[in-house]
């Protein structure tokens, strides 16, 4: 208020004042962002929706992910997904109804572009960004295959990765739309 | 309240059963005696410390400290939660020292110099900014709580569990919140018709990823720089965090380095596989947002002792997603009868409210709940009704009323009922 005041005090002394002076209706952007290029973009952007946009070329097989999984991720998630210390991975699948429901990547998430997605941005936990995008296809293959999702010859890439069907995708109730009307 | 209510009876005097605490009583509550010893104590008779560029506390209060909750031990020590000490606390701000945590890979160091945000996806003007031009925009300041949508999970164990009520509901603190409202940055990037959610991402290791509707980013959402008045911590997101008022603690993503407009929501690990809610059925609700109303009494909580027969405060912490605390009710006979308590800080949405009422203790066994009821007339469930609608597996949204019983030894512990 005072500030405004005093801005009118000197516009009347200054013309040129008027037009910085503190404006009180819409807030405006002082439009500091930087533009981005597309290069840019393709090196920060590693979001992966279920339709599989995004995801990077080559792949992996369950065989090939078998290695890295002993290797990078069963110290942690336990020999075949079985879990401790960190989440399991594996098996599950009928429990969710029960009173011991078993939450894993087969018996819950709806996904499989989750999977790719979050080994690729947060795993190993000691040394995340550590995998080539072959490792994280064929790792994800390897989970999947732990799950009876997949087969045991199957390979995951940008072209299979966003076709495999989770046991439980029809599974969640969205609660947001519904209450906007979307 | 009517103004031809006597101020005995403006008190609020909890009434647990039939006598209400006389005028004269009350005196007795204010200690005189004391005052001659305290000339010539040590610290009278020599010249105090000096300065210190950072403030600390009291070496006496030291012992006020977090709870810690690390799942994965020393494998990874920065997962998991700290819970804030709730029960030694008082008013509605958490000192940023005290502040809960939930992180997912630790603490990031980062240097603020070279921290970018990028705003891209269905946008005209994809575009980034530094740190440096972010704190140049117009801010706004509010006061917020935080509550992770995990909390109170510890509260569904097959026995309630004995530990203080901070490790129990601390999953939650409440701070003053400077930034940029996110809509100017929205605006600046101009959104694309078809843009229906954001997908916001963190710089930690973990990249913690959440989407969140279009909906809450023009509405109030914040970027936010400051939390209690200085630069962010580092474990609540230095130097940017969003801050996504009344809505599941995890959305409100910490290190923020990404926000990506989309027409679906991304399905990211966070918000497929956790803070999901399991049903009976064995289906799930997703994107269940909003915390719901909620409230705790802390003093007397769990695990502390109350000397014999006295008048006490009864006093906690009440707070929606929704919106304001309208009410906040108190009971000390299990639910069957309850009183309301007098409010602090009710004009503020979304954020905690105080509240107090004084409480004379006869001394016999005493169940003590809060009930709240926000702006929207929600009700803090009970406990029964609340574990009715959701899996014995679910752990997320426990919004139900709490349970101290206090002993006719004045041991207070936690109890279900």
């Amino acid at each position: 208020m005072s500030t405004l005041k005093l801005a009118a005090v000197l516009g009347l002394l200054s013309a040129g004042a008027c037009a910085s002076a503190p404006q009180q209706s819409a807030v405006r952007s002082p439009s500091l962002g930087v533009a981005v290029t597309s290069e840019e973009l393709a090196a920060w952007d590693i979001s992966v929706p279920p339709s599989g946009a995004g995801l990077p070329a080559g792949g992996g097989t369950v065989r090939d992910g078998a290695v890295v999984y002993e290797q990078k991720c069963a110290a942690c998630h336990g020999v075949k997904g079985i879990g401790k210390p960190a989440d399991p991975l594996a098996g599950g699948q009928g429990t969710l109804a029960s009173k011991t429901p078993l939450r894993t990547v087969g018996s819950y998430w709806p996904y499989a572009t989750t999977l790719f997605d979050y080994v690729r941005r947060a795993m190993p936990i000691t040394n995340p960004l550590s995998l080539t995008n072959d490792e994280a296809y064929a790792v994800s293959a390897y989970v999947l295959y732990l799950n009876g999702i997949v087969a045991e010859d199957a390979r995951m890439s940008a072209q299979t990765l966003p076709q495999v069907k989770m046991p439980n995708r029809d599974g969640f109730i969205d609660d947001w739309r519904p209450r906007v009307g979307k | 309240m009517s103004q031809k209510e006597k101020p005995l009876e403006r008190r609020r005097f909890l009434k647990q059963g039939s006598a209400v605490l006389a005028g004269a009583a009350a005196s007795a509550l204010a200690p005189e005696s004391a005052a001659q010893n305290l000339a010539g104590e040590p610290w009278e008779r020599v010249y105090g410390a000096a300065f210190a560029g950072y403030g600390e506390r009291s070496r006496f209060e030291q012992p006020v400290v977090r709870h810690m909750v690390r799942p994965y031990g020393d494998l990874a020590p920065g997962s998991g939660a700290a819970l804030s000490p709730i029960e030694s606390l008082e008013g509605i701000i958490t000192p940023s020292s005290l502040h809960n945590i939930r992180s997912h890979s630790g603490t990031p160091d980062i240097d603020p110099r070279r921290h970018q945000l990028i705003l891209h996806g269905l946008v005209a003007r994809p575009v980034r900014f530094s740190i440096e031009s972010l704190s140049r925009y117009p801010m706004v300041t509010r006061t917020h709580f935080l509550e992770c949508s995990g909390n109170s999970s510890r509260a569904l164990a097959p026995q309630p569990l004995q530990l203080p009520a901070g490790a129990i509901h601390g999953n939650m603190s409440c701070s003053e919140w400077t930034g940029v409202p996110l809509r100017i940055l929205l605006e600046e990037a101009g959104v694309l018709p078809q843009a229906k959610w954001l997908l916001a991402e963190g710089a930690d290791s973990a990249h913690m990823s959440r989407s969140f509707p279009m909906e809450k980013a023009l509405d109030d959402a914040l970027v936010a720089l400051y939390q209690n008045g200085e630069r962010l911590r580092p474990e609540q997101g230095y130097p940017v965090r969003l801050l996504l008022p009344g809505w599941e603690g995890n959305m409100n993503v910490k290190w923020l380095r990404r926000l990506k407009a989309t027409a679906e929501p991304m399905h990211t690990k966070d918000e497929t596989s956790k803070y999901t809610d399991l049903l009976p059925d064995g289906r799930a609700m997703q994107f269940t947002f909003e915390m719901g109303v909620k409230s705790v009494i802390t003093k007397p909580s769990s695990t502390m002792a109350l000397p014999r027969g006295a008048i006490y405060e009864i006093s906690g912490l009440a707070w929606s997603g929704a919106g304001r605390i309208r009410r906040v009710e108190v009971s000390a006979d299990g639910g069957a009868t309850w009183t309301d308590a007098a409010l602090t800080g009710q004009e503020r949405p979304k954020s905690f409210v105080r509240f107090r009422l004084p409480w004379e203790w006869k001394g016999t066994e005493t169940l003590l709940q809060s009930r709240a009821t926000d702006e929207k007339g929600q009700v803090q469930p009970a406990r029964r009704e609340w574990q009715s609608q959701y899996s014995p597996g679910n752990t997320y949204h426990n919004n139900s009323i709490v349970t101290w019983a206090v002993g006719a030894d004045g041991s207070v512990k936690h109890v279900y009922a």
